[in-house]
């Protein structure tokens, strides 16, 4: 047994490692507001990703993409769970090229459930074009592609602050504390109000850019409650059966005269 | 190999197993006499054989939902993510399995160089899972270029381009690994190709492995040579196949426990970005289990002798079995062995931790000390301690030490007055 801790108590050594090298220096600790999805039973809460969804669409859309996501995944289990009906009309305000037709001709119609979210350009090129050369990534994975995640994300929302004296910033070009580099050419983007919520939250800027990183965590992870649902059973199954093949190796092996 | 001769007890069975001796060799690896006195050290290798197996069944899930096209790949892969059945699962499962595989082998390595595993007579088992290491690295690197992230494809770039620094022929055959003049879509589709070729080359070479493994029997920690079958020994199973499963289980929770509550903590960050060959991340870095090889090729200012020096570092482990030229296989017998074995596994953390850090300053030169000391370990102090140690007394047989009560450490360190 005592072997066995041993190589416990490494391979954890070694993991921890593993970490560490990994964690590079955070320069800004990052400002967590207390997720819901965090933790070994974390959930998103629905009504925050409706709303997250809102200030999305109302907002960030206006010059973020969300390509990989569509619109039936509003209506999926363990995401904002829009009913169907609702999920259908919210496609329904989105156009889309669809065709040829029979004619050889492509055209318009609105957007379905199984179409994929409509961006606000027509490719990479346009909308870097039209954001004064800094192209707005797509947001499908943002949550994800960023070191910190939803923490990080909330922090840039809510750090725009006046530049101190001695930084000057170019047109275009706002100052923000998470930043790296702590510039940033996407002006602040929720101010109080920004957005009318239909359940009547109060529309802080607190309350905007935590529904909305809620919701883009969502969209970066829409598996997230899956996992941790299935992810806690097969912990309990291997610790009952860990427990289990324990006795039955000690029993097996109290037939010779040696430890294990 | 086997002691006796096996005959099956129906009728059939002989028939098929005079033309095909499959039950003979199942009969071999239930009886296969193992030392008892094995560790938890030793239950990596079944550990390693899951990982192996988890990895091919996962891959091969991923495979038909993959797309290998520059376009196409990082949208795949979300496709798997999001709309695949357990798509998420399968990719988490794949992508931290890696590092669980990596994980495991490094402590198999370092079992075998603390238990003196790789001396003689088992040279060519340690040769063999020296390329299996080093398939397992082209493997994991090659896997993670797949996704097309922008680790992914710097990884590729930094990495390809090293066979640049061979003379003469350096950028020919770049342009050749590349399929043209830059890291894009035919390197992509060469490297799936690959990724998917060799873990079967190494399911074969595992198989290699153990046979050779069974033809001396097992090292154990005394790393004596036992008389096979004798009380020293048990039948691998079921003693040994229900110590194993033990064993998986706990690190299976390990694993699970990466896999459904920190995915990610693994990978990095960029590689959730498409690859971008106009945009260079701000730190470029391998995987962690490639740091220590990494710290080591920045830590050498010229890039040819940089790339010497990584392929050297492997290298020097496959003639580790002719660099060690002490009798004594087992560290508990080797005093002074045992510390610089510990001074090694430092030096390794070491690299693999400045590997992680951006190549400059003080992290730069603790690289380049680190690097020395690594091939100072197996090509001067090695030979060296084969020829001067003072090693302890060696027990006869297992039975003398297990039933006596040793080796334990207490009763080696009062003779340990060397």
């Amino acid at each position: 047994m005592k072997n066995l801790f041993k190589s416990i108590l490494f391979s954890i050594i070694f993991l921890f490692y593993a970490f560490s090298s990994i964690a590079a220096e955070q320069s800004n600790k990052l400002l967590d507001p207390g997720w819901s999805f965090k933790g070994f039973f974390g959930k998103f809460d629905r009504a925050q990703l409706q709303r997250g969804y809102q200030v999305y669409t109302e907002v960030c859309a206006a010059c973020h993409s969300m390509k990989y996501l569509s619109y039936r995944n509003l209506s999926q289990p363990g995401g904002p769970e829009f009913s169907e009906q609702q999920a259908k009309i919210i496609a329904s305000q989105f156009e889309v090229t669809d065709g040829p037709n029979s004619d050889g001709e492509m055209f318009t119609r609105p957007a379905r459930l199984s179409d994929k979210f409509v961006g606000p350009y027509a490719n990479d090129q346009a909308a870097t074009a039209a954001n004064g050369g800094a192209y707005p990534p797509d947001m499908s994975v943002l949550v994800k592609a960023r070191k910190g995640g939803a923490d990080y994300i909330y922090s840039v929302l809510m750090g725009y602050e006046d530049p101190p004296s001695d930084i000057i910033l170019d047109d275009g070009v706002y100052y923000n504390k998470y930043m790296p580099g702590n510039k940033i050419k996407m002006s602040k983007p929720l101010m109080e109000g920004a957005v009318d919520y239909v359940d009547g939250t109060i529309t802080s800027e607190e309350q905007m850019s935590k529904d909305v990183v809620a919701f883009l965590a969502w969209a970066a992870e829409p598996h997230l409650e899956a996992r941790h649902k299935i992810g806690f059973r097969a912990m309990i199954y291997l610790f009952i059966i860990t427990v289990l093949v324990y006795f039955s190796m000690k029993k097996l092996w109290s037939r010779i005269e040696s430890k294990v | 190999m086997s002691d006796h001769e096996y005959t099956p007890k129906s009728k059939l069975g002989k028939w098929f197993n005079d033309r095909l001796p499959l039950l003979t060799l199942s009969n071999h690896l239930q009886e296969y006499p193992t030392p008892k006195n094995l560790n938890y050290w030793w239950t990596f290798g079944g550990i390693l054989t899951f990982c192996l197996i988890t990895q091919i069944v996962t891959g091969l899930i991923l495979a038909m939902h993959y797309v290998a096209s520059a376009d196409l790949a990082f949208g795949s892969v979300e496709h798997i993510m999001r709309d695949v059945n357990y798509g998420w699962l399968m990719r988490y499962v794949h992508a931290n399995g890696a590092s669980m595989f990596f994980l495991a082998v490094y402590i198999h390595i370092f079992r075998s160089l603390y238990y003196g595993s790789y001396k003689s007579p088992r040279e060519v088992i340690w040769i063999i899972g020296m390329i299996i290491y080093f398939l397992m690295m082209a493997t994991a690197f090659m896997g993670y270029v797949l996704p097309w992230g922008q680790m992914s494809f710097w990884g590729a770039t930094v990495i390809t381009n090293l066979f640049s620094a061979i003379p003469f022929v350096g950028e020919s055959v770049t342009n050749w690994l590349w399929g043209g003049y830059a890291v894009d879509n035919p390197t992509l589709t060469r490297f799936y190709s690959l990724h998917y070729l060799f873990p079967f080359l190494i399911f074969g070479l595992v198989i290699l492995h153990i046979w050779a493994l069974h033809v001396p029997g097992n090292n154990n920690p005394i790393g004596i040579d036992i008389k096979k079958p004798s009380k020293d020994t048990v039948p691998f199973h079921p003693y040994i196949v229900i110590k194993d499963l033990f064993a998986l289980l706990i690190f299976l929770i390990v694993f699970a426990f990466f896999v459904f509550y920190s995915p990610n903590i693994l990978g990095h960050a960029d590689n959730y970005i498409e690859a971008n060959p106009l945009v260079t991340p701000a730190h470029i870095v391998p995987e962690w289990y490639l740091l220590p090889f990494y710290a080591i090729l920045r830590s050498i200012p010229d890039k040819l002798f940089g790339v010497i020096a990584m392929f050297a570092a492997i290298f020097v482990l496959v003639i580790l079995p002719w660099l060690d030229t002490s009798k004594v296989r087992s560290a508990i017998f080797r005093p002074l062995y045992k510390q610089f074995y510990w001074f090694l596994v430092a030096d390794v953390l070491i690299l693999g931790y400045v590997g992680a850090m951006p190549a400059e300053g003080l992290y730069l030169l603790v690289a380049r000390v680190a690097t020395a000391y690594y091939f100072l370990h197996f090509l001067v102090i090695l030979p060296i301690l084969g020829a001067k140690e003072k090693t302890l007394d060696i027990p006869l047989s297992l039975t003398e030490p297990v039933l006596g009560g040793s080796p334990n450490e207490a009763m080696i360190k009062e003779k340990k007055d060397i």
